[in-house]
């Protein structure tokens, strides 16, 4: 009988630190659930821009975020664990994406990519928000006129660093709390 | 487009509005006619109405605001898709008291771009519909077009001095 092929040269995750032996592995629960959500972050796109284009060729196969466990984009709000805002938000988009925000559920992250989501970028004007961080916390900026896949990617495994080693208690902690008030977040 | 048709279009308005035509141009060639504001809707109804002219598409609407002047241009262009003729017409507004009558009663077109018009230099269509902003966001409270209000945003911090060390 032929044997089946199979590919070894499949990555697979580090286990974290623990203590091993005959039959058992004991670690902290943090470690477990954070090496579980780093690579499988969901991300929600919200993308106004040529940064969302640049995320298009980040999501495609030569860059393919799928190598992150990314893969599987939400596009609803509700399932989504990153929301990465990318292009230009117009004061009147404020209300939109604050909106997106506040129908994620907890834990959840936020990416700003690109200059304009940043910090408004070249639009130095009346009509543009001047940088996300005005209506919505923001977990890793990434800069860029627009950013290469490169720096994509680089946010993204930022992010995947602040999911892999966050404290299960941190989203109960005061002062978390008192960061979402200062956005006027329940 | 051709001089004797734009003396005949000129002529169309001169019928009726002869009193109400401050001046005629024609800036690259193409006929503005600059108008007293008081009759504006009633001599656009006439060229829409007229049986040579039937000017009966309203290519656009806008502002145009003249600080030197303090007062506040209305620009209505009009195409007469018979004949493949345009016209542009201009009134000039008070800027401190721009209101003037809507013209949604003989284009319904210009509904939207009244309140354009409205959002970015605060004038006042008189019988319009619906006369809110439509463009910028609902509680702004500049007529971001007008030159009095800066261009760039005031709470931006990042080219302030200290961010280069001045």
């Amino acid at each position: 009988m032929q044997a089946t092929q199979t590919n070894n040269n499949i990555k697979l995750v580090e286990k974290p630190d623990g203590y091993e032996g005959a039959g058992f592995f004991a670690t902290s629960l943090d470690k477990v659930v954070g090496m579980a959500r780093k690579n499988s972050i969901w991300p929600l796109p919200f993308a106004t821009s040529c940064c969302g284009i640049e995320f298009m060729a980040t999501m495609g196969a030569h860059y393919d975020l799928a190598r992150f466990g990314s893969e599987r984009l939400s596009f609803s709000p509700r399932q989504a664990d990153l929301l990465m805002v990318m292009g230009t938000i117009a004061k009147k988009m404020g209300p939109v994406l604050r909106q997106v925000y506040e129908q994620m559920a907890e834990p959840r992250w936020v990416l700003s990519v690109g200059a304009c989501a940043c910090s408004g970028g070249i639009f130095d004007t009346y009509s543009v928000l001047q940088g996300i961080d005005r209506i919505i916390p923001v977990d890793v900026y990434v800069p860029g006129c627009p950013p290469r896949p490169e720096q994509i990617i680089d946010g993204i495994m930022k992010i995947q660093h602040l999911v892999e080693t966050e404290s299960l208690r941190r989203r109960d902690s005061p002062e978390y709390k008192a960061m979402l008030n200062k956005y006027g977040i329940e | 487009m051709d001089s004797t048709i734009q003396e005949r279009i000129t002529g169309f308005i001169k019928e009726k509005y002869e009193s109400d035509i401050l001046s005629v141009e024609t800036p690259y060639n193409f006929l503005t006619i600059n108008l007293k504001k008081d009759h504006i809707i009633d001599i656009i109804r006439h060229l829409y109405e007229h049986p040579e002219g039937k000017f009966q598409y309203l290519t656009t609407l806008c502002g145009i605001h003249l600080p030197e002047l303090k007062q506040i241009a209305i620009m209505y262009q009009l195409h007469s898709l018979v004949n493949n003729w345009r016209v542009r017409l201009k009134i000039y507004l008070p800027e401190d008291n721009a209101v003037t009558p809507t013209l949604t009663t003989v284009f319904s077109a210009a509904n939207w771009m009244e309140r354009e018009t409205y959002d970015f230099f605060g004038v006042k269509f008189t019988g319009h519909p619906d006369l809110r902003r439509i463009l910028n966001v609902e509680d702004m409270i500049m007529f971001p077009m007008r030159k009095e209000f800066p261009l760039e945003d005031q709470t931006r911090e990042d080219k302030q001095d200290f961010m280069f060390g001045r």
